[in-house]
């Protein structure tokens, strides 16, 4: 008999979420994938997990899911999980995700891993390998205990991989009673961003502190725009409200793996690399010779971003008109 | 509104971290502690709300002797009162040995409102609210950028992946804050001088009910197996800008094929 192996499914914006689609197929990888899916969610839903080799969907369209917070689908989870076993429960590394697998954590007393970047299931022993300290260690982990292991796991660490299977989708109730509806969102705000998104982007070129101002990120849009790429940033230049969250690059942002990542005025602290070092070309410009960002960087000068951006600017706009 | 803020004592932003390869743990004696800049925004949060709606701030932490210094800062910033609860029993706890513990001396407080970062900046785990709201039965409103008390009534903004959620829950309710949510107020010479004369109440495991099938390293669930670095990228090329610097890269994209 394979393991076991479930999958929280997520929607975001509207669509099931990339990070669904790569968690289902290590699940499917590692054994036998099902998956949970609760609340409003696209008709294509389902269908899209079957072809990344989910063989069962637990389901609920029932908006409470959506409307309240954790809770709800922590209850829900519980049940699920006493009545099936699996072996193990993936996780996104998201918001919804790191909430529902934090409070399953408490709530069954089977503690979780999180952050994790790779994981194997040897004779029903999970195996996860997970960065330490920004990615500067790795180490292996596991989880003690007999139920199942409930795994955090970062963005990008999968390839969604097609993988048509039959499915079968089972209804579940949601849970009555006011105490499960304690967290209520009563608003959604969106903020739009044109472009390619950070996730998807071949190419990013992205800003820290060294900006010194919001002003300063109209250069890098230039820059992207040429290279085809998007904006991204550190969480200083976040936190300091030059852009918005959605920029955000790091432990606490967006992993992201482009081909080509521009780094300017960014001195490459822990909590940023562990979002960017994935990269396949890494270039950096900064003033500090030694930033920590150089000792990753394929290129590196050595630099005020100030000139050296604009020169670069211009030096791509006349090569793209030879 | 008596608020509890959990904070953690870390090593200083300063300080290289290391792992000790024996006990697979972060290294933490010797090492130059400072209040978690993460809690310090749990901690300013905080403050915000009881300059407005009046009450007081007990900061819980969990951590050994050197975490005083941190506890101090926290204090000095304005919180009226500390637990501090060390004890050799807790070293090695995983993050559920930590919520357990906090949420043990959480319980012999009177509060309406619990706050959290959302994870530390040494392990970054980010379980310990969550896991701290569902052992206390909090509502968790979490990843707050923007936090006000109405009331009995609790409202986050939420960050989201495309933008922001308007979160509300009744209180007592958990809330963990996100670093851009504000800058922390650096503690004044009176606020230095004040944190002095502040109680701090010590804890031990044993005070809090709490033994070795909850906490310490025999009671995790998560087991460090093996710890070791990554593969290393290759070196690359760093120059100084000679007033070629860009021509120089957009000469390497273009080699490259990325331009």
């Amino acid at each position: 008999m394979p393991d076991l192996v479930w999958v929280h499914a997520e929607v975001v914006d509207g669509r099931i979420s990339r990070a669904t689609l790569e968690l289902a197929s290590k699940a499917s990888e590692l054994g036998r994938a099902e998956a949970v899916l609760l609340g409003p969610a696209p008709a294509e839903a389902v269908a899209l997990l079957s072809a990344h080799g989910v063989s069962k969907v637990y389901r609920s369209t029932d908006p409470v899911y959506r409307d309240c917070l954790t809770l709800p689908a922590v209850e829900t989870i519980v049940a699920l999980l006493a009545d099936h076993q699996p072996a193990l429960m993936l996780f996104a590394s998201s918001y919804a995700g790191r909430d529902v697998a934090a409070a399953l954590s408490a709530r069954l007393d089977c503690g979780a891993l999180t952050d994790v970047g790779d994981l194997v299931l040897r004779d029903g022993v999970l195996e996860a390998t997970i960065p330490a300290l920004g990615g500067s260690y790795q180490n292996t982990s596991t989880l003690k205990g007999t139920g199942t292991k409930i795994v955090l796991v970062r963005p990008k660490s999968f390839e969604p991989r097609p993988n048509q299977q039959h499915v079968i989708v089972e209804d579940v109730v949601p849970p009555a009673g006011d105490g499960v509806r304690a967290v209520r969102v009563t608003e959604r705000v969106t903020a739009t961003r044109e472009g390619p998104q950070l996730e998807d982007a071949r190419v990013i070129v992205s800003g820290g502190r060294g900006l010194k101002g919001p002003d300063n990120f109209a250069m890098l849009q230039q820059l992207a725009e040429l290279l085809g790429g998007a904006v991204g940033a550190t969480r200083a230049a976040v936190d300091a409200s030059w852009v918005p969250y959605a920029f955000q690059i790091g432990q606490t942002g967006k992993t992201v793996k482009p081909d080509l990542y521009v780094a300017c005025g960014i001195s490459g602290a822990i909590q940023h690399l562990a979002g960017m070092k994935g990269s396949k070309t890494i270039v950096a410009i900064n003033t500090d010779a030694e930033a920590p960002i150089f000792q990753i960087a394929d290129l590196g000068v050595v630099g005020d971003a100030f000139k050296v951006v604009p020169q670069l600017i211009e030096e791509l706009r006349k090569r793209k008109q030879r | 509104m008596n608020v509890v803020v959990c904070a953690k004592v870390v090593p200083a932003s300063t300080v290289t971290n290391r792992i000790d390869p024996d006990t697979r743990r972060l290294v933490r004696k010797d090492v130059t502690q400072e209040l978690d800049p993460q809690a310090a925004k749990a901690v300013e949060e905080g403050l915000r709300l009881i300059d407005k709606h009046g009450g007081a701030i007990t900061v819980v932490v969990m951590g050994g002797d050197d975490a005083t210094i941190g506890i101090r800062s926290a204090l000095a910033m304005g919180a009226a009162a500390a637990v501090h609860i060390s004890d050799p029993a807790l070293a090695g706890s995983d993050a559920l040995g930590t919520a357990k513990t906090l949420a043990a001396a959480i319980r012999r407080e009177s509060f309406d409102l619990v706050l959290c970062a959302t994870e530390s900046s040494d392990s970054y785990t980010g379980l310990v609210p969550g896991q701290l709201a569902q052992l206390l039965g909090l509502p968790p409103l979490t990843f707050a950028t923007a936090l006000s008390v109405d009331g009995r009534t609790v409202i986050i903004r939420r960050q989201s992946e495309g933008g922001y959620d308007v979160v509300t829950a009744t209180l007592p309710a958990l809330v963990t804050v996100t670093t851009g949510i504000n800058e922390p107020r650096y503690p004044t010479l009176k606020g230095i001088m004040g944190a002095r004369k502040k109680e701090i109440r010590k804890l031990t495991a044993a005070d809090l009910g709490l033994g070795p099938s909850d906490v310490g390293g025999r009671a995790a669930r998560e087991q460090v197996l093996t710890i070791g670095r990554p593969p290393a990228r290759p070196p690359g090329k760093i120059v100084k800008d000679e007033g070629d610097g860009g021509t120089r890269i957009a000469e390497f994209l273009a080699a490259a094929k990325l331009a």
